[in-house]
C-alpha cells in the first residue's frame, strides 16, 4: 500500500478532465514506466454536469482502481472543491483553479487561475486544463515534467503542439511562482485576483 | 501502451479473427464499436452501424453463417434487444460474440454508471431451455483474454458467447503491452470433410459439436429457429426434439472444465473467503491485503466464467472456509447462486449496491468486521 498514490480530477464536462486524466496516466505509465491505472466518472451530460477522473499511481500491480483518499486532488470548479475536499488526505495536496474556485477550504491550497491564464494568455479556455497539467507536474514529484510534455503532445491534435506546449509552460511557470510565494509566507494571505493575474 | 478496456475489447476481437461487426453505440460500449469502425476495414473486414440492437445481431449471425468470424457489442438497453436473435444463434448453433458493457439499469436507467445487474439477464434474458457461455474480465489485458476466449469457445462450441463487463472495467485505462508476436491459441471452427450431398448440418457427433459449413461454398442446407432435425428441417417428433435439446445441453456441459476458469488468491488458508467478479473483484482483492494486514485469514475466489456456474470452485472454497462474502452491484444474482451450491455447508453472506458506484475496499472490510464479531 506504501507505494500507492492517488489522485483526483474534478471539474465541470467540458473542462477536459478525462482527457486530462487520460495524459496524466499516459506520462506516469508509459513515460515514466509505473503502474497506473485510470478511470472516470461522468454524467449523461454532453457537457455541464459533474465530471471526476482518477489516476492512480504504484510501484506494483493496481488493485482497487479508484482513489479512496487522494493525496492529490485538483479541482476546477467549486462544486467539485466543495464535493472532494472532504476525502483529501490530511497530508494531502489540493490545487485549485482560482478563476472558478473561491470559496478555498484549505488555505494552503495552491490557487492558480488555470482558465483565466487559458482564456487571457492564449485567447483559448479550452487549454486550461493543460495548464493545470503544467502546474501539476511542479506541484508533486509523482510525475516528471519531461513526461507530462511527451504525453501532452502525442496525445493533442496536430497542429496544436505548439499552443499546447505553450500552455503546459505556462502552468508550470505559475506552479514555480506560486511554490516560491509559498517559501516566503507559510500561509500566504488573501492575494487579490488582480494582484495574483498581474504576476502571470 | 495504455489502452481502454473497450479498447481492449477490440483489440482482443481482431486477435482473434473477427472479421465483422454489427452494432447500434450505447454508452459504455461505444469505444469498442468506435474502435473497430477503424481498425475492421484496415484488414478487410466490416463494420456496420445498424438502425438497432435487433438488426445487429441478426447482422452478425447472417455473417457468421457466411464463415466470418463476428461480433457485436452493447449495454443492458440494447442487450435486452438482442435477446430474441440471441435465442436464434443458440438453436441455429452460430458461434458469436456479444460484449455487454454493463451500466446501471433497469431501462435506460444510468447511461454512465457502473452495474452488474445483467448477470441472470445474460444467463436467462432469451426464453427457452438453453445452455450458454458468459465470461467476465476485471483488468484490462483480461478484455483482451476474454475476448479470444469468447471466440474460441464460440466456435468451438457453435454457440454464442456473451463477454460480461462493467462501466468500471470498460473505461478504465491501464498499461498493456499489444504484442503481435505473443503466442496466442485460437480456434477455428470445425468445417465439413465430406462432399455436399453427404453433408448433415446438425448431426450428432462424440463432443456434441456438428462440422459447420459457410454459406456459400456448396454446402446448403436450412437454418431456423424452429426446433429441427438433423438436416436443419423443423420437426414436430419427440424422437427427434428431444435429442436435439439434449444435444445442445450436452456440448456445453461435458466441456465445463474447458470452459470454467477461476483464479484463487489466498484461498488455501482462508476462513472467510470473497467471491467476487468483474470491477468487485479488484475491490475484494484490496480488501484482501488489508484484512491479511491485520493478521486475519481472508482470501477471494475470482470468477471468470460467471455462466455455466463454476460449481467446483465454490465448492472448493466452501469446505475450507467459514464463511463466504459475496459482494456484487446487483442485488444478490451471484449471491444466490453460490447460495444454492452451499447447500447450507457454510455461511454466505451477500454484500448488494445499487447506487450506480463501485463496492469500495471499505465496504468488504467492514463486512468483514461484521461477520467476526
Amino acid at each position: 500500500m506504501g507505494s500507492r498514490y492517488e489522485i483526483r480530477l474534478g471539474g465541470s464536462g467540458g473542462q477536459g478532465i478525462i482527457l486530462m486524466g487520460i495524459i496524466l496516466a499516459e506520462a506516469v505509465g508509459v513515460y515514466d514506466h509505473k503502474f497506473v491505472a485510470q478511470t472516470q466518472s461522468y454524467g449523461p451530460e454532453a457537457r455541464g454536469g459533474s465530471s471526476k477522473s482518477e489516476v492512480i499511481v504504484s510501484d506494483e500491480e493496481i488493485d482497487y482502481p479508484k482513489a479512496m483518499k487522494p493525496d492529490l486532488l485538483l479541482v476546477m470548479n467549486q462544486k467539485s472543491c466543495d464535493d472532494f475536499f472532504p476525502d483529501l488526505d490530511p497530508e494531502g495536496l489540493l490545487i485549485v483553479d482560482s478563476t472558478f474556485v473561491t470559496q478555498v477550504p484549505n488555505p494552503r491550497a495552491f490557487q492558480i487561475p488555470f482558465t483565466r491564464i487559458a482564456r487571457e494568455k492564449f485567447k483559448r479556455e479550452m487549454v486550461a486544463n493543460i495548464v493545470a497539467l503544467g502546474a501539476l507536474s511542479q506541484l508533486t514529484p509523482i510525475v516528471s515534467s519531461k513526461a507530462v510534455e511527451a504525453a501532452v503532445l502525442a496525445r493533442v491534435p496536430r497542429g496544436t503542439e505548439k499552443l499546447n506546449r505553450d500552455a503546459l509552460k505556462a502552468g508550470m511557470a505559475a506552479a514555480m511562482r506560486a511554490k516560491k510565494e509559498r517559501l516566503k509566507v507559510e500561509i500566504p494571505p488573501e492575494i487579490p485576483k488582480e494582484d495574483l493575474l498581474d504576476s502571470y | 501502451m495504455l489502452l481502454q478496456g473497450n479498447e481492449a475489447v477490440a483489440e482482443g476481437a481482431l486477435r482473434a479473427g473477427c472479421r465483422f461487426f454489427a452494432g447500434y453505440p450505447i454508452t459504455p460500449a461505444t469505444e469498442i464499436s468506435e474502435v473497430l469502425s477503424v481498425r475492421l476495414p484496415q484488414v478487410d473486414g466490416t463494420f456496420i452501424q445498424m438502425e438497432d440492437e435487433i438488426a445487429s445481431l441478426g447482422a452478425v449471425i447472417g455473417a457468421s453463417l457466411a464463415g466470418v468470424k463476428s461480433m457485436t457489442a452493447t449495454s443492458g438497453p440494447g442487450f435486452s434487444l438482442m435477446q430474441e436473435n440471441l435465442g436464434l444463434a443458440i438453436i441455429a448453433e452460430v458461434p458469436c460474440v456479444i460484449v455487454n458493457v454493463m451500466r446501471g439499469g433497469p431501462s435506460t436507467g444510468l447511461p454512465t454508471f457502473p452495474a452488474q445487474s445483467d448477470v441472470m439477464q445474460a444467463r436467462w434474458g432469451t426464453h427457452g431451455d438453453h445452455p450458454i457461455i458468459v465470461l467476465s474480465a476485471s483488468t484490462v489485458r483480461e478484455c483482451f483474454d476474454m475476448t479470444i476466449r469468447a471466440f474460441n469457445l464460440s466456435e468451438r462450441f457453435r454457440t454464442p458467447v456473451i463477454v460480461l463487463i462493467d462501466e468500471v472495467v470498460g473505461h478504465m485505462r491501464e498499461k498493456m503491452a499489444l504484442d503481435d508476436e505473443e503466442e496466442i491459441e485460437i480456434f477455428n471452427r470445425v468445417k465439413p470433410t465430406m462432399p455436399p450431398e453427404w453433408y448433415i448440418p446438425y448431426e450428432d457427433t462424440p463432443s456434441g459439436v456438428s462440422p459447420m459449413a459457410n454459406f456459400g461454398e456448396g454446402y446448403r442446407y436450412h437454418v431456423t429457429g424452429l426446433t429441427h432435425d438433423v438436416r436443419g428441417f423443423p420437426t414436430s417428433r419427440p424422437d427427434e426434439i428431444g435429442p436435439f435439446i439434449s444435444r445442445l445441453h450436452r456440448k456445453i456441459s461435458s466441456h465445463f472444465p474447458e470452459i470454467q476458469t477461476a483464479e484463487y488468491f489466498q484461498t488455501e488458508d482462508a476462513e472467510i473467503t470473497i467471491v467476487a467478479y468483474g470491477c468487485v473483484a479488484r475491490s475484494a482483492k484490496r480488501a484482501v491485503i488489508e484484512a491479511r494486514e491485520k493478521g486475519r485469514k481472508v482470501g477471494l475466489l475470482k470468477l471468470m466464467t460467471i455462466w455455466p456456474f463454476m460449481r467446483t470452485a465454490v465448492e472448493k472454497v466452501l469446505q475450507t472456509s467459514k464463511v463466504l462474502i459475496v459482494p456484487e452491484m446487483n442485488m444478490g444474482q451471484i449471491s444466490r447462486e453460490v447460495k444454492r451450491v452451499n447447500r447450507g455447508i457454510t455461511r454466505v453472506v451477500a454484500l448488494n449496491k445499487v447506487d450506480g458506484t463501485i463496492i469500495t475496499p471499505m465496504e468488504i472490510l467492514s463486512r468483514i468486521q461484521e461477520v467476526v464479531s
